[in-house]
């Protein structure tokens, strides 16, 4: 019971104090998760856009490749990610193994199909004859799929706390081409699995906290945005 | 067909949905600032006719020529897109205000904010939705929903406005009042209107022509007198119902009836309409009764007519019988009553109906037009 106490203690003795290191971990974990799902938004809703929107021989087999890796491992990620950014590997020119950018390039692989299923699902139920709609109205191809978005708004905002709840809490791939490197790749994540490893379970305990309240804060305010748009 | 300036016209139209033919159209020519309406029953191929006619279906042969132009090789279906508007059985709004979902195709075409302000409260006005301008379109009843999808394919001011089933979802007095103010915005914006429906009443109500449409081939097309009264064959006869339908002009008004001159007959008929209008008179058979020439029988109703019998048709337990009263007429009979009244064809007989009986349609804004 006295761990847990402590651990409550420690927690908010760091965060009241602004202790750098905790802060300096905090906000790279934010702004690398936060470039991430930004990435993989770019990415996710244009083609899951697309993909709605057109017709093509194989189009099933796609969507479920889409949707298992809705639910890709994460440590898989890290290991082809590792392979591909390893020295001698295929990327291994770019030379960003053990650097924040690596946990960029990771996170949004396991963030991209998440958006992308869910853009793709958001799109297609939109009733069938609103394309048409749209297009007598006058409407580019361009302004079609713009307006489209813009009616899917609310789901993918779903997307957007998926992608982002999905890769802040992940650990395997940070640490793998991270290298939990302190001050430099150090997250979050990998930070309270090295503190628990250690047994420094108020700091850990601390970190976890942070962890909590950072996705507990912006999914409040994705979902304030959400329900302000729906009144019922 | 018709003499008349076509706006959109339509050659060897045919289109396939997953490999199946669903469209067959040999020729269709749409008249300037007209109404066609498309009837027929559910898979008719109406729906998928109106998308093809808007290039919002592909097209397996067939052109498709607008105002003399073919779109799709001098003239780009997207610039013919423009010329046009659509409204569906489901309103399909935007999910932000009323104002905003009027705007949309405005907005599109990248007008300026004061014009789309002046043109969007110009149709709000007409549709009378002024006061949900605000309001999300999430939460409108069905009325006010399409009120709003009809109002936004005016705004655009087109050219030809299509209109696939618009009054299916509402209930009988939304769908009355709404058919109301459409007809007079068709008629005071003079926008050519192609419209789909199932409901022959919405037709008569709002066509100067009508198509009837079976198998994804237009089986008859012409004033809705005409194929009403002459349907070419058994399909259109059993589709557009057994109703008699007239056109006649009112000669005569009293408290609450009116007369109607027909063919040189007068119809008398309860309602309220003035004197040299045009209206349409629709008298469903089992309204009409028989009796022989010679039994001298007191009847209450305000219409009798001599009338001889011009077609004797067996219709399941009951015969539909075809008078001719100087204008066409149709009832049944039972089997029974044809066999007591020794019936055949060429026999004199008094047909009578109520007053009460007839369904008026004014078709006033039509008037001057003519037939």
């Amino acid at each position: 019971m006295d761990i847990i106490i402590e651990g409550i203690k420690q927690a908010f003795i760091l965060l009241f104090t602004l202790d750098p290191e905790v802060i300096g971990i905090t906000w790279l974990s934010l702004k690398v998760s936060g470039i991430a799902t930004f990435i993989s938004l770019l990415i996710g809703i244009s083609v899951g856009t697309m993909i709605a929107l057109t017709q093509f021989p194989g189009k099933r087999i796609v969507i479920s490749l889409i949707n298992t890796g809705m639910g890709l491992p994460p440590v898989v990620v890290g290991l082809f990610v590792t392979i591909f950014l390893w020295r001698n590997g295929p990327l291994g020119f770019l030379d960003i193994l053990y650097t924040p950018t690596a946990i960029i390039v990771a996170q949004t692989v396991i963030a991209t199909p998440i958006v992308m299923g869910i853009s793709l699902a958001a799109i297609q139920h939109l009733p069938a004859n609103l394309r048409l709609q749209i297009l007598a109205l006058g409407a580019t191809r361009l302004q079609m799929v713009w307006i489209l978005v813009k009616e899917a708004r609310l789901p993918l905002l779903a997307a957007i706390m998926a992608g982002f709840g999905g890769v802040i809490s992940e650990v395997g791939a940070s640490i793998m081409v991270g290298g939990n490197i302190k001050g430099y790749t150090r997250v979050l994540t990998t930070a309270t699995v090295m503190e628990t490893s250690k047994g420094n379970f108020d700091i850990a305990m601390a970190l976890s906290i942070i962890l909590l309240l950072l996705a507990f804060f912006i999914n409040a305010v994705l979902t304030h945005v959400q329900q302000r748009e729906r009144p019922r | 067909m018709n003499s008349e300036k076509s706006i959109l016209e339509a050659n060897n139209l045919q289109v396939k949905r997953g490999g199946v033919p669903v469209l067959n159209i040999s020729y269709l020519g749409i008249p300037e600032g007209k109404v066609l309406c498309f009837i027929g029953p559910n898979g008719a191929g109406k729906s998928s006719l109106l998308l093809a006619l808007s290039c919002l279906l592909k097209l397996f042969r067939g052109e498709i020529i607008f105002r003399g132009k073919r779109v799709g090789s001098n003239y780009t279906i997207f610039d013919y897109r423009r010329n046009l508007s659509m409204v569906f059985q489901e309103p399909l709004l935007f999910d932000t205000t009323v104002f905003e979902n009027v705007a949309a195709g405005l907005r599109i075409r990248g007008v300026k904010q004061d014009e789309v302000k002046r043109v969007v409260e110009e149709y709000l006005e007409r549709f009378g939705i002024c006061h949900l301008a605000n309001r999300s379109a999430r939460r409108l009843s069905g009325g006010e929903a399409q009120r709003t999808s009809l109002a936004r394919a005016f705004a655009i001011r087109p050219e030809i406005i299509f209109l696939d089933e618009p009054f299916s979802s509402l209930d009988p007095p939304t769908r009355e009042s709404l058919m109301g103010d459409l007809e007079l915005i068709l008629r005071a914006t003079k926008t050519t209107g192609i419209m789909a429906t199932h409901d022959q009443m919405e037709a008569l109500r709002l066509s100067d022509q009508i198509a009837v449409m079976n198998e994804g081939k237009i089986i008859q097309i012409g004033s809705p007198t005409e194929v009403m009264n002459h349907p070419v064959n058994e399909f259109v006869a059993s589709f557009v119902g057994t109703e008699t339908i007239l056109t006649g002009k009112v000669i005569k008004r009293d408290t609450g009836t009116f007369s109607v001159s027909v063919a040189g007959r007068d119809i008398e008929a309860v309602g309220d309409a003035s004197p040299g209008e045009s209206v349409i008179l629709c008298i469903r058979p089992e309204n009409v009764t028989i009796s022989t020439g010679s039994s001298k029988e007191i009847t209450s109703a305000r219409n009798v007519f001599s009338s001889v019998v011009k077609r004797i048709i067996p219709s399941g337990t009951f015969y539909k019988v075809e008078l001719d009263c100087g204008f066409p007429l149709v009832t049944y009979v039972t089997n029974n009553a044809r066999e007591d009244l020794s019936m055949h064809e060429g026999m004199d007989v008094t047909a009578s109906f109520k007053a009460t009986a007839i369904h008026v349609i004014r078709k006033k804004l039509l008037s001057s037009s003519g037939d």
